[in-house]
């Protein structure tokens, strides 16, 4: 057998192994992301799924019940029940009409478990003078990542 | 003074086209005097590139409001040197500043160049201007940063409405690294500009010889070396600032700067099997290509919110630029390489399996692989969009499950790699090399064992760490002994005399030795901790060996912001050994909550220490502790990839004698020029003109 065919037969093993494992991390790791009323019209296996959710925190909706945070996520209309089951501390930018990106799973009882939340505040630079032209687009750079490291 | 910035910038973009012009009726036409006038145009675009950066700074520094990019980035309160970090912290600016960068390299690459290389330079200034046209298009016309608050008033004319105060610069960036991560990083970004040109010159104009690889491999260099500052930089920023305890998340932005770098890192070294061998053209010059497509594909990423992410700037329109843009590089090399493929004919052929050629075949394997699966990953919500009409991300667990074994495998060819002999390696010459490190090696990872040490993938990267660290020491060793025997110097100045006679290899091997300790530092991840409670007054936590005492919660409120600190007093084996401060501050301009970690860090762990917030359900405060082993190491290996670079990029100190041992061990084809001409080889190769 010559070097080349070695090396050939070398580097399929190898990228085989990779394979294997970047299947398997992925299906450790995969997050869908959906929006509300995908969610809702959701059924069987596919409620098990992990995944992202994003909308707005509903006006007044943010309530504290036994230990646990609760709130309505709302886009379009649409609302979803959100308990939140983490154990980091809320962002700050968590609050009334926030934008929320919520991730974890849904719940039997139709409520959604979610184990992080992102919050960002809706208008951080919108304050421009009245009659001027809107400051360019602008970031809200960071949506505090919490526990963004797990 | 805004109409000054903006004329240079456009006078820029006009000095590019003509560069571009003029330069390909140089190449046609072969009059000097044209060739000359582009490269000049050339030069004279950085020039105006710079003015116009100069003017930007000047209404940063004078708190000029009425300019919309100034308003929205500074506020007079700011210190001069975040003043000046506002250049390149907003969409506007850091694209003005990613063309300034540019156009330095630019500048250099042809003046440096001026009288060297008549035949490729033309080519070279004319696909640098190409490169320069596009992005001086979007700093002109798109994404211009000198655009004017303007108000009307009651007859139409338009009024400069100054504001009184800036919105501030992101309090996330008025750190100190933030002044001097992101100008390292688009360095490196954009220095890889420089070697793409080249190659791609040197493809059209099928430039004879393999000069060109040198001069690519040599501002690669300088490129990879900035590439690397800027992302340890940012994983040290995100460490220091973010305050989730890692300093690297996988995030998209993290891995778009991460994949030119392991591109790069292919290149410099499979461009030694076309130096010494004549292998591997058509692959090193697709690395060099793939390596400015990824660039381009990184700016995008950041610039235009494709993929969600921490770091990226606003959603804008910029994205249909940047696709037709990587779209026609994409089409440029694949004609250039499909018209000129018979110019990269390789001269040689892989001989044995255990060889230095094939240990830089699965290193590049290797590094192509984890390229693959990190811009794969970071790019699935994109793919699986398109293909089931989901989108799916993928996390952590990804990248670590593919890229762990690959870092493994990479540390294991670092040290055997360039022990290996050119061509074929005889077992004998194995055994010699490599028993006693590997003996030791495998010995440490049996103690470490026996002390408790259980994580399987930590245990092999000590063990390797250990093997690599010693046959790189053993080769200074090797080599100085044979200088101190003959010029009866003691070991440490003849180990210095050794690598000043061959920096790039004594260089290499000091890279190499970096790499390792930055690997060691990763690896203490394995054995991260960290603790999470609400904590009264007078409560401790206790995280490994410390301790941690609640004595006081304070607040603290000023003009900038409303901070919350904690008082924390840490024990160690009942000793109170220092207090940490962790804060967590409100700013009231933007209303942004920044985290500030308290670190204690020392070279075995850190004790990094979060004010996560206060608890809505009881109203008590949180602290987040977290245990990190070896971090210190990172930053450390860092700095000595940076010195090792560094020192491989000198000339080496000329010597009348020749290394005779050395050079017969490794059995290197004795030609300076590398293998060009097959009649200087060793007989015994086979060329590919009979392929």
């Amino acid at each position: 057998m010559n070097a080349r065919k070695k090396f050939v037969i070398g580097s399929f093993v190898i990228i085989a192994t990779l394979v294997v494992l970047a299947y398997v991390g992925y299906t450790q790791s995969k997050t869908y992301y959906h929006t509300i009323s995908e969610v809702s019209a959701m059924h069987g296996a596919i409620l098990q799924q992990r995944m992202r959710v994003s909308g707005n925190v509903k006006d007044g909706s943010i309530q504290h019940v036994d230990g646990h945070i609760q709130f309505m996520l709302e886009e379009e209309g649409r609302t979803m029940p959100v308990v939140y089951t983490g154990t980091d501390p809320l962002p700050d930018t968590f609050k009334d009409g926030a934008q929320a990106l919520v991730e974890g799973h849904l719940a039997s009882n139709g409520h959604f478990q979610a184990e992080q939340i992102q919050a960002k505040c809706a208008s951080k630079y919108q304050a421009t003078p009245p009659g001027v032209t809107p400051a360019p687009s602008q970031t809200m750079a960071n949506p505090a990542p919490v526990g963004s490291g797990s | 003074m805004d109409i000054f910035g903006s004329f240079a910038l456009l006078l820029a973009l006009v000095a590019a086209v003509y560069a571009f012009v003029a330069g390909i009726a140089g190449i046609i036409t072969r009059r000097p005097l044209l060739i000359k006038s582009a490269r000049n145009a050339g030069m004279a675009v950085c020039v105006l590139v710079a003015l116009a950066v100069a003017t930007l700074e000047y209404f940063l520094q004078t708190d000029n409001f009425s300019l919309a990019y100034v308003a929205a980035h500074s506020n007079t309160a700011l210190p001069w040197y975040y003043k000046l970090a506002a250049l390149w912290s907003g969409q506007e600016g850091s694209l003005l500043w990613w063309t300034f960068l540019l156009s330095i390299y630019v500048f250099f690459a042809l003046f440096l160049n001026r009288k060297r290389h008549p035949e490729l330079m033309p080519y070279v200034g004319v696909i640098l201007a190409g490169v320069q046209i596009f992005f001086l298009t979007l700093n002109n016309f798109i994404e211009s940063p000198f655009r004017i608050l303007g108000a009307a008033d009651g007859t139409g004319v338009m009024h400069m409405a100054r504001i009184a105060e800036g919105s501030g610069l992101n309090p996330l960036l008025q750190y100190p690294e933030m002044v001097i991560h992101p100008p390292m990083l688009y360095s490196g970004y954009t220095g890889f500009t420089i070697p793409f040109a080249f190659a791609l010159a040197a493809l059209l104009g099928r430039y004879p010889g393999e000069k060109w690889i040198h001069i690519t491999r040599r501002w690669t260099m300088v490129a990879w070396t900035f590439q690397t500052i800027g992302i340890l930089l940012g994983a040290h920023w995100a460490y220091a600032v973010l305050g989730w305890g890692g300093y690297w998340s996988w995030d998209p932005v993290e891995n778009a700067s991460l994949l030119p770098w392991i591109t790069a890192t292919a290149f410099l070294h499979s461009v030694m099997m076309q130096e010494k061998r004549g292998m591997m053209k058509v692959w090193n010059v697709w690395l060099v290509f793939s390596t400015f497509m990824l660039c381009i594909l990184g700016t995008m990423l950041t610039r235009t919110g494709l993929v969600s992410s921490v770091h990226a700037f606003a959603e804008s329109n910029i994205g249909g630029w940047f696709y037709s843009f990587l779209g026609i590089i994409l089409a440029v090399c694949i004609v250039a390489w499909y018209k000129n493929r018979d110019y990269l004919r390789s001269d040689n052929q892989l001989d044995s399996l255990v060889s230095r050629e094939s240990s830089f075949l699965f290193n590049n394997l290797i590094l192509l692989a984890a390229c693959f699966a990190v811009l794969w990953g970071t790019l699935f919500p994109i793919f699986s969009e398109w293909i089931t009409g989901n989108k799916i991300s993928v996390g952590a667990p990804f990248f670590d499950k593919v890229n762990v074994p690959i870092a493994l495998f990479l540390i294991f060819l670092t040290g055997v790699g360039p022990l290996l002999a050119w061509r074929k390696t005889s077992l004998d010459g194995l055994r010699r090399n490599f028993a006693w490190p590997a003996a030791v090696g495998v010995g440490s990872g049996i103690a470490a064992y026996i002390f408790g040490f259980r994580n399987f993938y930590a245990l092999i990267c000590l063990i390797l760490s250990v093997f690599v660290t010693l046959t790189i020491f053993s080769e200074f060793y090797r080599g100085a002994r044979v200088i101190s025997a003959r010029d009866h110097t003691d070991i440490f100045t003849s180990a210095r005399e050794l690598t000043m006679r061959n920096t790039r290899r004594y260089g290499g091997y000091i890279v190499h030795f970096g790499m390792i300790v930055i690997f060691i530092g990763i690896m203490g991840s394995a054995f991260n901790k960290d603790v999470e409670r609400q904590m009264h007054v007078g409560d401790t936590m206790a995280i490994g060996p410390y301790s941690l005492l609640v004595q006081n919660y304070d607040e603290d409120t000023n003009a900038n912001y409303d901070a919350q600190r904690a008082t924390m007093e840490v024990f160690r084996d009942g000793k109170s050994v220092m207090m940490l401060y962790p804060e967590r501050r409100t700013y009231s301009a933007s209303q942004v909550t920044e985290t500030i970690v308290a670190v204690e860090s020392s070279p075995l762990r850190d004790l990094y220490v979060v004010y996560s917030g206060i608890s809505p359900d009881t109203n008590q405060p949180v602290i987040h502790a977290y245990l990190n082993p070896l971090v210190k190491w990172i930053w450390f290996g860092g700095v000595i990839v940076v010195l090792g670079t560094g020192l491989a990029m000198l000339p080496n100190r000329r010597t009348g004698i020749v290394l005779r041992p050395l050079e017969t061990r490794i059995s290197e084809p004795i030609s300076p020029e590398g293998a060009v001409a097959p009649a200087m080889a060793p007989i015994t190769h086979r060329t590919s003109l009979n392929e």
